[in-house]
Formats: structure tokens, sequence, C-alpha cells
């Protein structure tokens, strides 16, 4: 009897456990299939009432008329080759230095380093002003420059590039240098392949962070040519707000590719924000 | 033993450390060290980008602290959300870690589909709520209300529903993140601490407030920080869901003006650059005070 009643408890508790997160993980998804779902719609049928997910003459029309409004794929490219600059240059720059200030001994190391960390501290709104008008002064406004350049190395990915270095045995490099390695050889064939892991991470949260980068583009970038992919929807968003079938259909060309990407990446992806502990 | 040898030569011995570390420290200098000073000493000044910046002490923050009804307006409405965002944001989060934690099939669907928004462009998930929160019949969020006997929300139309919709929205969309770190921190509670409990016959709420509760605090701790920082910068959001109102950022009477939004509007739309300076500082110094205040919090009280 007590048996019964401890089991049927248990089956109790994990189908309120089910139902919760069930309710859950709907809240979740009915915003993105909403979005879907508006994108293909007729115009008569978004008007239609009830609202309904089901659509009875799906349609490409959004995405013509989306396509024609603005230049979707130059935009996707600038996003994509800002994304991808961005993430090699700091897996690059920030292993580097990483490795200088885990591994070596020079003058001012511990005091470069701190202020390095402190930076991290710093909240970006303070930057902007000041390094809207630098952008200005070296006359990057409105050129790849501007979006690149300031974003190669993070001082957060030193950080973390150093942290997982410090882990690496010093023997290891020793060894290396009594073979005659030189410290870029060093980098290369040691410390870079064991910190693939960190640098997993950190180019995943590279590239997230850079692909839906919104303030800083906001900022220094005012030519149409130069926009990308958020700049664009929130171009869309104030010049044809109230045409929601082509607004969703922008939002649904920002979010997809990344969905997609995300749902092959997904333990890495998780692991690497979980690592980073930082969103975008 | 290093002293006798010059400057020079050390520089020379040691070229590869400053080569390796030379990037970072530029960019370091050009873009942060270099802004933050400036910031402050813009911060005391007029300035709009053309004509020379003019030195005018502390006015800026003078006028700011007395003489400006928007500012008081923008910290505000940045506190009602904070206050809302966080709090709830984190409870609902925690529920979903514990509930993932358990012992339960497709426990990757759960965690990928709470995630989405975390790799979601913030702009993309404001245009999308923007259309679930539209008004008259085709919004769903007031198609639903209805349905369940409530009346419609003009939402985004009415000053005093626009934070709200924005908060709701947010709270959405940070669920993934807070859960993912507050599972991670689930985790590493030893399960015999819940064996014991079991043993002594403790129920699951006496396990959850005496064994969960207070292991997670250094996790819970990490996440509050994050999480206060994060929504202390609100801005987005704000830019999207308020566009199309005539007033410009912040919406109909500032309704939804954050601290940011406010920031950008100062800076980017009117040029005041020495008085957006003022702003941001007033907002570093509250994301400074606010983390402070949560570490000390977080070491008050007795450790595990």
């Amino acid at each position: 009897m007590d048996a019964l009643l401890a089991r049927t408890k248990r089956s109790l508790a994990s189908t309120a456990v089910y139902a919760f997160l069930t309710a859950g993980a709907l809240t979740m998804a009915i915003p993105y299939i909403w979005m879907f779902v508006t994108s293909i719609k007729p115009v008569e049928e978004i008007q239609a009432y009830p609202p309904s997910f089901f659509v009875h003459h799906p349609t490409l029309a959004a995405y013509k008329e989306l396509f024609y409004l603005l230049p979707i794929p130059r935009y996707l490219l600038n996003s994509l080759f800002i994304a991808v600059v961005v993430t090699l240059c700091n897996v690059f720059f920030c292993s580097l230095a990483g490795y200088a200030f885990a591994k070596h001994r020079f003058k001012g190391r511990d005091k470069i380093f701190l202020l390095l960390l402190g930076a991290i501290m710093i909240p970006y709104q303070v930057n902007l002003i000041p390094g809207f008008i630098i952008v200005k002064k070296l006359g990057w406004l409105n050129s790849f420059y501007a979006l690149i350049i300031p974003n190669i190395t993070m001082a957060f990915g030193v950080f973390l590039c150093r942290q997982y270095i410090m882990s690496i045995p010093n023997d290891l490099i020793d060894a290396a240098k009594i073979d005659g390695c030189g410290e870029f050889t060093i980098y290369r064939l040691i410390i870079f392949p064991l910190i693939k892991p960190a640098l997993a991470a950190l180019a995943i949260f590279t590239f997230l962070s850079q692909w839906n980068s919104f303030v800083w583009p906001l900022i220094v970038i005012h030519t149409s040519a130069m926009r990308t992919v958020p700049l664009a929807l929130s171009v869309l968003n104030s010049q044809f707000g109230t045409d929601f079938s082509v607004v969703m259909a922008g939002a649904t060309v920002v979010t997809l590719p990344v969905l997609i990407v995300f749902l092959f990446l997904q333990k890495y992806i998780i692991q690497g924000i979980k690592m980073t502990g930082l969103k975008g | 033993m290093q002293s006798k040898k010059g400057f020079i030569a050390e520089l020379i011995e040691q070229r590869y450390s400053y080569l390796f570390i030379a990037p970072a420290v530029i960019l370091f200098t050009v873009f942060i060290l270099i802004p933050v000073v400036a910031s402050f000493l813009l911060s005391f000044t007029r300035y709009n980008t053309i004509s020379a910046p003019q030195w005018v002490g502390l006015n800026n923050y003078r006028d700011i602290f007395f003489h400006d009804p928007r500012f008081w307006k923008a910290l505000g409405n940045t506190v009602i959300y904070v206050l809302g965002v966080v709090p709830l944001g984190i409870a609902i989060s925690l529920l979903l870690a514990v509930a993932i934690d358990q012992k339960i099939r497709f426990k990757n669907f759960y965690k990928a589909l709470f995630f989405m928004p975390v790799v979601t462009s913030s702009i993309a998930i404001s245009v999308i709520w923007k259309w679930l929160f539209a008004g008259e019949k085709y919004g769903l969020i007031n198609y639903w209300l209805m349905k369940f006997g409530l009346k419609p929300v003009d939402w985004l139309m009415s000053p005093s529903w626009t934070l709200p919709a924005i908060m709701i929205m947010s709270i959405w969309a940070g669920l993934g993140y807070n859960m993912i770190l507050l599972l991670a921190g689930l985790q590493t509670i030893p399960a015999n601490f819940y064996e014991a409990a079991d043993i002594d016959g403790a129920n699951n709420w006496y396990k959850f407030r005496h064994i969960t509760l207070p292991l997670l605090r250094p996790t819970l701790i990490f996440v509050v920080i994050m999480s206060m920082i994060n929504s202390l910068q609100l801005f987005e959001q704000v830019y999207i869901m308020t566009s199309g109102t005539s007033e410009g950022v912040g919406g109909v009477l500032d309704c939804a003006l954050s601290l940011v939004a406010y920031l950008y509007d100062k800076g980017f739309q009117r040029f005041e650059m020495g008085y957006a300076s003022a702003i941001a500082y007033i907002l570093f110094a509250i994301i400074f005070v606010v983390t402070l205040f949560n570490l000390k919090v977080a070491r008050s009280r007795f450790e595990y």
C-alpha cells in the first residue's frame, strides 16, 4: 500500500515536471513559430481573425519584397565577413597574448594584465562616445575598419586564454626550448593545440556576439551598403514596421542561420557560453 | 641581476613577450584606456563634435541631477525594469533548472529550446515580440487574453504598458542563459547530501530550502550580478519596441526610456557628447556600486 502510494506520488511529481517543462518549451517555441508562420502568410491571412498558426496559402511574397526593398545578400555577406574576421583575429591574438601573460616573465607583466582585467569590468557605454570620436578622426566611419579593428582582441578573450594556458605544465615548454624551438614555434606546436577547447568557446562567443552586435554598428554605420543584418532589421522595423510579414521575413533571415548552426553545435555552444559565462 | 642590464637590452631579450601582447595592448590602449579617460574628461565639457570641447566643470552633472526630469524618468524606468526582470527571471530560471535536473527524458531538447533566445539577435527578438504584442485583433497575445476572458491591452501604444511588455519579453529571453548557469551549479551539489536527507525523512521542500539553495549560493550570486549588469544596460529592446511612435527613442512620454536609451538620444541624436558622457559615467558608477553591494551581501552571511 505504502509502496503504491509512493509510486503514485512519484509519477504525479514527474508528470508535473514534464507538464511544467513542456509549457515552458511551448512558450519558448511559439514566438519563433509565429515569426516563421507570419513570414509565409499572404496579406489576407495576416489580417484574418482569429489569428491562426495554420497557413492556407503559403507564399514567399514577403521574402521577395524583403529582397526587393533591401540588398539583403550584401548585408548577410557584411555580417558574415565581419564575424569571421573578428573571430579569427580574436582566436589568434588572444591566445598569443594569453600565452605571454601566462608563461613569460617580462617587465610590467602583472600590471599590464591587471589593467586588461579592469577593462572587462567597464560597461561598453562608457567607451561609446570617445570610441565614436576616435573612429571618426581616423576616417573609419561607414567602413569595415570601424566594425572590425576595435574588436579584434577582447580583454576577456586574453583572460580566458591565460587561465587555460596557466594549467599547461612548464616542463613541456622547457623541453621544447631545449630542443631548440623558437617562441612562436612553441606557441604554434604546443600551446595552440592544447587550448583548443578554450579557443572553441572563445570563437563561438565572439562569432555570436559579432553576428548579433547592434549598438556599435548603429553608431558608426550610416550608409546603406555597409549595414549589418541586425541594422537592416532595425531599418526594416522603423520604415516598414507596419508590414509585419516583411519584418518577420527579415527576422527569419537573421535568426535562421544562427539557429541552424546552434542545432548542430548545441552541446559546444551551451558549453562555450557556460565556460565564458558571458552573453553577447 | 636583471637590474644591471639596460632597458633596451631587456626589451630585446623579452621582445617576443612584448610582440605577443602588442596587438592586445595597442587595441586596449586606443579603444578602452584612452576612451575611458576621454569619456571622464568629456563629461566636464560641452561638446557637439563640430566645435572644440568647452570646459563647463560640474555643470553637466548638476543639470542631470537637478534640472533634468528626463534623466530621472530614465533612471526610474531602469530601476523598475531591473527590479522586475532580475528576481522574476531568476526565480523562473531556477524552477526550470531544478525541473531539468530531475531524472527526465529529452533533457537536451528542453535545454536547446530554452537556450534559443541566447543565440538570437536581440533586434530579431524585439521585432518578433512587437508583432506578438500588436494591438487590435491581430496580436497573438491580445487574442489569447481575450480568449481567457481578459481585456486586450494596447501594449506598445499606451505609456503604462510599454515597459511591462519589454520586461515580459526580457524575462522570456533571459531564461535559457540563467537556467544553464544554475543547472551547472545544481550539478556540483553532491548527491550524497540528498541521500542523507532522504534517510532523515526530509521532504522535497525541506531539501530544496536547506540543501539546494545554500549550496547554490555562489552560482546564484553570479547569476544575480550578471543579470543586474545586463538589465541596467537595457537599450536595444527599447530602441526597437518604441520606434514608430512619433516621439523617438523611449516612446510616448518617455514611458520606456532607459538610461542607455537616454545616453544614445543625447549623444547620437542631439550630439550633446559631453552631457552623454556624464550619463555614461553615472551609469558606470551605478553598475559599480550595485556589483560591489551584491558582492558584499554575498560575503556577509556565513560560508558553507
